[in-house]
């Protein structure tokens, strides 16, 4: 078992180096990168020469050309006679939106269902149990089409339109309601609004160190409701309450005036909410499952009452557990915004592939296309962690 | 479909990278190698492109692939059909997925100029126009003020129909969706007041619809559409070819000779114009780098443009067309051919 050490220590410049594991790894790292950067650039130059030998345009110059075709609905206002790059504006803008309601949507829904399931009452736990297994083992694309299906065929032509209400109205061209019209009197009851958040959050402040200099509690919740319902309400009525709506009129074809809410949009934003709440769902009822049920017991043995127990020993420990996948239910909602492009709502790809397919640029669009889904997802997740290491718990 | 698109513009990027520049006579070569064309068609337009109840694809862009393919295989059922969306049709063309696309395209000039393509002759002269359901009661495009109307995106349809609305000054609102199934779904369904489409389209579309007499065809055209053929630049022997097997058909209809009469032509005709046409003095399929009788075989195969015409678009078909302006210019309409000599 002589083991001749020697060799080893002799070794001196590249063998020595070769043989430190350290400097071995580092050696391996920086080869494995470089081959990557390699690749990268072959196929980037191959592609751009194969492109120019086959004399198909390249670059993003198209964005500021005309664009030529019509958009239905926009946040922003355009034209067919505006450019590439205010069409993609508008397409983006229209996925926000359809992402944004439909998260805060699926997480109302999903966590009210999560609840439901763990009733003790068993019709309603067996109802929140078939709601959730149909809605997330259907495949989301169908589920579009079912909703567009059902908004656009059940429902009457607009000659036809259901009138709910005075000024409501539902066809198969939308759901119309009447729009309030333009008064100074709506820019006093947002500064209403606003005050009446900054008291309620001075408020809270206040019955807490209160609560704790004195042990007294103080009904903050009630009071804050109060104040957010009655200050802009008060503002209204000093204003003159004045009361104009625009009413959505049959004229011609369709409904002019007022606010419309588009099949496409409705088919969609119906269609990702349900289905993400779906998954929410579970999470909750998972994270709700996760508490030690002696938490719960240790609670009530204390003597706080029901909602307490739920609101300061069970959900604070839930939502460490809640938070980070639904983190990525999140963005797989403003993924599946794209499947926009199967029932006609204009929505990035949907708009983007119009672009694509009138330019022929095809790479430039998908870059695009993946470089906007990338930061709405990075600037998802950025946030959810911010919120996830708040509401970790602390030690102390 | 945004599945597809995504994946077509992956292959395109994929073999964009990979594929080596064309060459003249690449494609030739490929296609005898192969023993088989590659097709890109339509996903399903009755009278151009569509699968039969038993899955064999008919049609009038149908029939110009079975005919390249004879020309050139001497055996029209050599092709393979790819069914291609509006937006995956140029892709699948650049990044060398179909040999040629036959899938009732418009030649404009953007396409020709920065999408990398050649367009072969013409093979049918459309215009567009708008179907509506008979009940609205408007008679005229004009009357279309503020309706809402269904169309297909990534098409010239979708431009020409912002384009006449703004010089009209007249407004609309637009559903586009790019399944076709879906977008005629949702017409039907009442989504919208109006379908705007190619008029040949719109015939076809008609004629899958629950009713087809509640709806009606507005009388105004309002865009040049002309729908031909078209195959990737940079190899001029395969556009040779396949512009001059469309041409072939539209002659043959000139000299009479159809495929009833054509063995009988061949042996018979003392007509020189005919004779080099279907090879019987050779020469024409030596300069294509074909056999002589590649025209012969074409016309064998699907007849001469005329009976192509008949066949699937015709007047007693269900699309019902008149020949019009894709008649033979000897009759008034535009079909021309550039002499096969």
């Amino acid at each position: 078992m002589t083991v001749p050490t020697g060799v080893e220590t002799n070794r001196t410049g590249v063998a020595a180096l070769w043989h430190d594991p350290q400097a071995r790894s580092i050696i391996y790292q920086a080869v494995a990168l470089g081959l990557v950067i390699l690749a990268g650039w072959y196929l980037f130059s191959n592609t751009l020469q194969n492109l120019e030998e086959r004399n198909i345009s390249t670059g993003f110059g198209f964005l500021d050309r005309s664009a030529g075709f019509s958009i239905s609905e926009s946040l922003v206002s355009y034209e067919a006679s505006d450019t590439y790059g205010r069409a993609f504006l508008v397409g983006l803008l229209n996925t926000l939106q359809v992402a944004l309601l439909g998260i805060i949507l699926a997480t109302i829904l999903g966590t009210i269902v999560g609840i439901l399931r763990l009733s003790t009452n068993w019709l309603v736990a067996k109802l929140a149990s078939a709601y959730v297994e149909i809605l997330r083992n259907i495949p989301v694309l169908l589920q579009l089409f079912v909703w567009y299906g059902v908004i656009t065929i059940t429902l009457p032509s607009p000659r036809q339109a259901f009138e709910p209400m005075p000024g409501v109205f539902l066809s198969n061209r939308g759901f119309m309601i009447p729009a309030p019209v333009d008064d100074p009197v709506h820019g006093y009851m947002g500064i209403a609004l606003l005050l009446a958040i900054l008291l309620s959050l001075a408020l809270r402040a206040w019955a807490r160190r209160r609560q704790n200099r004195t042990g007294l509690q103080f009904p903050v919740f009630p009071c804050s409701l109060a104040m957010i319902l009655a200050l802009p309400i008060i503002a209204w009525m000093v204003g003159g309450a004045p009361v104009v709506f625009e009413l959505p009129i049959l004229e011609g074809f369709n409904f002019q005036g007022g606010i419309t809410l588009s099949p496409e949009f409705g088919a969609l934003l119906l269609g990702l909410t349900t289905y993400t709440s779906a998954f929410i769902a579970e999470i909750v009822r998972g994270g709700i499952l996760g508490v030690d049920h002696g938490q719960t017991e240790a609670a009530a043995s204390l003597g706080l009452r029901r909602v307490r127990v739920l609101r300061f020993i069970v959900l604070p420990q839930a939502l460490r557990l809640i938070v980070p996948p639904t983190t990525s239910q999140y963005l797989n909602l403003t993924k599946n915004s794209s499947l926009a492009v199967a029932i006609g709502y204009p929505d990035l790809v949907s708009v983007g592939n119009t672009t694509l397919n009138q330019t022929g640029q095809a790479i430039e669009a998908v870059t695009i296309f993946m470089t906007v889904y990338l930061s709405f997802s990075l600037a998802i997740s950025v946030f959810m962690n911010w919120y996830n290491s708040r509401i970790a718990l602390v030690e102390r | 479909m945004t599945l597809k698109s995504f994946l077509a513009a992956g292959a395109f990027v994929a073999a964009s990278a990979v594929a080596m520049p064309a060459i003249a006579g690449e494609t030739l070569d490929a296609v005898r190698d192969r023993g088989e064309l590659r097709c890109g068609v339509n996903t399903g337009l009755a009278g151009f492109s569509n699968p039969d109840s038993e899955g064999n694809w008919q049609g009038l862009d149908v029939d110009v692939c079975k005919a390249i393919a004879a020309s050139i295989l001497g055996d029209a059922d050599a092709v393979s059909y790819t069914p291609l969306t509006a937006q995956q049709r140029f892709t699948a063309l650049q990044s060398g997925e179909v040999d040629v696309l036959s899938r009732n395209t418009t030649w404009t000039l953007t396409r020709d100029t920065s999408l990398g393509l050649h367009f072969a002759p013409i093979t049918f002269y459309d215009g567009q126009g708008f179907m509506v359901r008979k009940e609205l009661g408007v008679e005229s495009v004009h009357d279309l003020d503020g309706a809402t109307i269904c169309v297909q995106p990534g098409t010239t349809t979708e431009l020409n129909l912002a384009d006449f609305f703004r010089a009209n000054e007249m407004d609309f609102e637009p559903v586009v969706i790019e399944d076709f199934e879906e977008v005629n779904a949702a017409y039907f369904a009442g989504r919208c007041d109006a379908y705007t489409t190619d008029s040949s389209g719109l015939a076809s579309v008609r004629s899958t619809a629950p009713d087809p007499t509640a709806h009606m065809i507005l009388p105004e055209i309002i865009s040049k559409e002309p729908l031909g053929p078209a195959v990737r630049q940079g190899d001029d022997e395969f556009f040779n070819i396949v512009k001059w097997v469309v041409y072939a058909l539209i002659e043959a209809e000139e000299y009479g000779v159809n495929s009833e009469n054509l063995e009988e032509m061949r042996e018979t005709s003392e007509n020189p114009g005919i004779k080099r046409l279907l090879g019987a003095e050779p020469g024409m399929g030596e300069h294509l780098d074909l056999e002589e009788d590649w025209a012969y075989n074409a016309i064998e195969a699907v007849g001469n443009y005329g009976e192509i015409f008949e066949r699937n678009v015709g007047p007693d078909t269900d699309l019902g067309l008149e020949r019009g302006i894709n008649g033979l210019w000897t009759d008034g309409g535009l079909m021309y051919a550039m002499p096969v000599r």
